[in-house]
């Protein structure tokens, strides 16, 4: 053992230090386990889209369909107007919302760390204090509806989601520790105001940052059905999600009226099918399980940062 | 702090530093004004009759309106619904905070644990999925097994020969599969958490565990749990924080609704209050209902926070 050298040793001291070989077989079982039943929905769902509408009346929903079709996206293609329509909303949301909420942020965040500021202080009470307490759900609905008037506007997805006192927090934690105050100081020297330092050392030092935050917004942007239910009875301004969640209840409605009569078969044949509607389901999952494995990064760093910081 | 706020006092006059730090401020403390504090002060609508005014805006008429002193609340406090759905809110926390945290701390130490780290990296990618799932989506996953006509368990169901089951109506089985779709979608999230935690210990500790004789088990049970104790009370305390308010999508989207024969199952202070908005259950009522709410939540929250600052004064929030 004494002749052995320092690097193999620790290799061997590893080697040593493990579970039994038995104990990580049934890990490896478990998590295997666990991995399956996290993503064997999506599978499932897209078996269904792709099974012929028979076959769903015959056996119902099934892991491997008696015949395979692609009616689902045939369907899907020929109402492609309102699903183009839902995704460039989506898509509208989502670039509009995060580079405004960016915006937002991150101004915030860089005020609140500077500490000479006078309004220090009041800037922070004004970001803690929503922490804490909140007006609530119905509150904000009416005030949004009824004084700003965002109802059936693009807006009221956009603005109420744009700021969150936990990002400003995050931001100001970065500035604070990675842009020291003899910068900024010596810029001020340089002649430089507090707007072109922001614009020109604050922002251009916090990419990581800047981008960890970009991406929580985008993503919750990207899955915001919740403003839509709320804020949006025009058709035309409902995003991917919120579409999704439409076909799903108005399909419901259909099938618990029965008084309509002759009207529902037409009706039926005219709406998205079984398989439709899981086909739909699929083209929102793809973006984000096809970008997923690349942002995994930067969403864990952020989430460590926040559980860490508070 | 407070000789912070000192020298701040003491360096005198308003500068043109801070001319600038305002408006780059500004912005964000409208939209703050807009849509955090002008809801906050929309809550004296609990205590009012809101009427409408011919052709005057919102808070005109809310000012105006009679002042209807508690009445408000006393029809809350009477009615059976706020029972079910305060029982219902907290209940669910509390179990979702108990059977969550123990199975993501256990399965966070187990795949710290598995000799492959490249294996553990897929596991761990795969079971982080679903956090990216949003409830509309997740509520088609639980639609394709449960579906009355259609779903994969009626089907199997009705091959075994069975009757099939009207699962959206049958109140029983909702408190087992809300619990499983909270798991299902958050375990991975919290996992990441406990495991960069885990990855941050020092590994000289354990060397010194194997030279003093100690097996994996000792180790984990001495030194990996008591290095995740801060951590795991933080977030436990954070949590309880939070035992007022639910996630709307899990229990509105999973159960279609939240309401007719589940309603007792599934209801929660949030779906309800949703209803009452699509409904015409009058505001104050409503507003009766955000405002225990609001005020339960932030008596919490400030009780965890004191808690957390008992443990760990850096991570407490105020």
């Amino acid at each position: 053992m004494a002749r052995v050298k320092d690097g193999q040793m620790a290799d061997s001291l590893v080697r040593l230090n493990r579970i039994k070989p038995q104990t990580n077989v049934i890990f490896n079982i478990l998590f295997a386990v666990f991995a399956l039943i996290s993503i064997i929905p999506v599978f499932f769902v897209f078996m269904i889209s792709i099974s012929s509408e028979d076959a769903i009346r015959m056996n119902g929903y099934r892991f491997w369909p008696e015949a395979f079709s692609a009616e689902a996206y045939t369907f899907l293609l020929r109402e492609a107007e309102a699903i183009l329509r839902a995704l460039g909303i989506s898509v509208l949301v989502s670039v509009v919302g995060t580079i405004l909420g960016l915006f937002l942020t991150s101004t915030m965040g860089y005020v609140i760390s500077r500490s000479n500021y006078k309004l220090n202080g009041f800037m922070t009470m004004v970001v803690f204090i929503p922490m804490i307490f909140n007006g609530g759900m119905m509150s904000s609905y009416v005030i949004n509806t009824q004084f700003l008037h965002l109802g059936d506007t693009v807006w009221a997805l956009i603005l109420p989601l744009c700021v969150s006192s936990f990002n400003v927090v995050i931001c100001k934690t970065f500035f604070k520790t990675n842009i020291p105050d003899s910068i900024i100081e010596s810029a001020q020297i340089d002649g430089a105001g507090q707007l072109k330092i922001f614009a020109r050392i604050a922002l251009p030092l916090s990419k990581p940052m800047l981008a960890t935050i970009a991406l929580f917004l985008c993503f919750g942007y990207w899955n915001d059905w919740f403003q839509s239910t709320l804020y949006i009875n025009n058709n035309a301004l409902l995003s991917l999600q919120a579409f999704l969640n439409r076909i799903q209840s108005s399909l419901e409605v259909l099938a618990n009226n029965p008084a309509l009569g002759v009207s529902i078969q037409q009706y039926i044949n005219s709406m998205p099918q079984e398989g439709a509607r899981m086909a739909m389901a699929i083209i929102i999952i793809v973006p984000i399980a096809c970008s997923y494995p690349f942002f995994q990064k930067y969403f864990i760093s952020g989430l460590t940062v926040g559980a860490v910081k508070g | 702090m407070k000789d912070e706020k000192k020298r701040r006092r003491k360096r005198g006059h308003w500068t043109k530093n801070d001319t600038e730090l305002s408006i780059l401020a500004l912005p964000t403390t409208v939209w703050y004004v807009l849509f955090c504090f002008l809801p906050m002060f929309g809550l004296i609508g609990a205590f009012k009759n809101y009427k409408l005014f011919q052709g005057k805006g919102f808070f005109y008429n809310l000012l105006h309106s009679e002042w209807a002193g508690f009445s408000n609340f006393e029809f809350m406090v009477k009615s059976r619904d706020l029972f079910i759905i305060l029982r219902n809110t907290i209940l669910y926390n509390l179990v979702f905070i108990v059977l969550g945290m123990f199975l993501s701390v256990s399965l966070a130490v187990m795949i710290s644990l598995i000799y492959s780290k490249r294996k553990a990296k897929v596991y761990q990618t795969l079971m982080f999925f679903p956090y990216f799932m949003s409830w509309v989506v997740a509520a088609y996953f639980v639609d394709a097994f449960l579906n009355v006509e259609n779903g994969m368990i009626n089907s199997m169901i009705r091959d075994g020969g069975g009757q099939a089951v009207q699962w959206y109506m049958t109140p029983g089985v909702w408190p087992f599969i809300l619990v499983f779709m909270y798991l299902w979608k958050n375990t991975g999230y919290s996992m990441v958490i406990y495991l960069s935690s885990i990855a941050g210990i020092d590994q000289t500790l354990y060397e010194a565990a194997v030279m003093d004789g100690a097996n994996k088990r000792q180790q984990v049970f001495n030194i990996t749990l008591p290095c995740l104790k801060n951590v795991i009370v933080m977030m436990f305390i954070l949590n309880v924080g939070k035992v007022f308010y639910s996630d709307f999508g899990l229990f509105y989207q999973t159960s279609q609704g939240a309401k007719g024969s589940i309603f007792n199952a599934t209801a929660t202070i949030d779906t309800w209050v949703f209803n009452a908005i699509q409904s015409s259950t009058p505001m104050g009522m409503t507003l009766a209902v955000t405002l225990f709410q609001s005020v339960a939540c932030c008596i919490t929250i400030l009780l965890a926070n004191a808690l957390v600052r008992k443990v760990d004064s850096d991570s407490a929030i105020i």
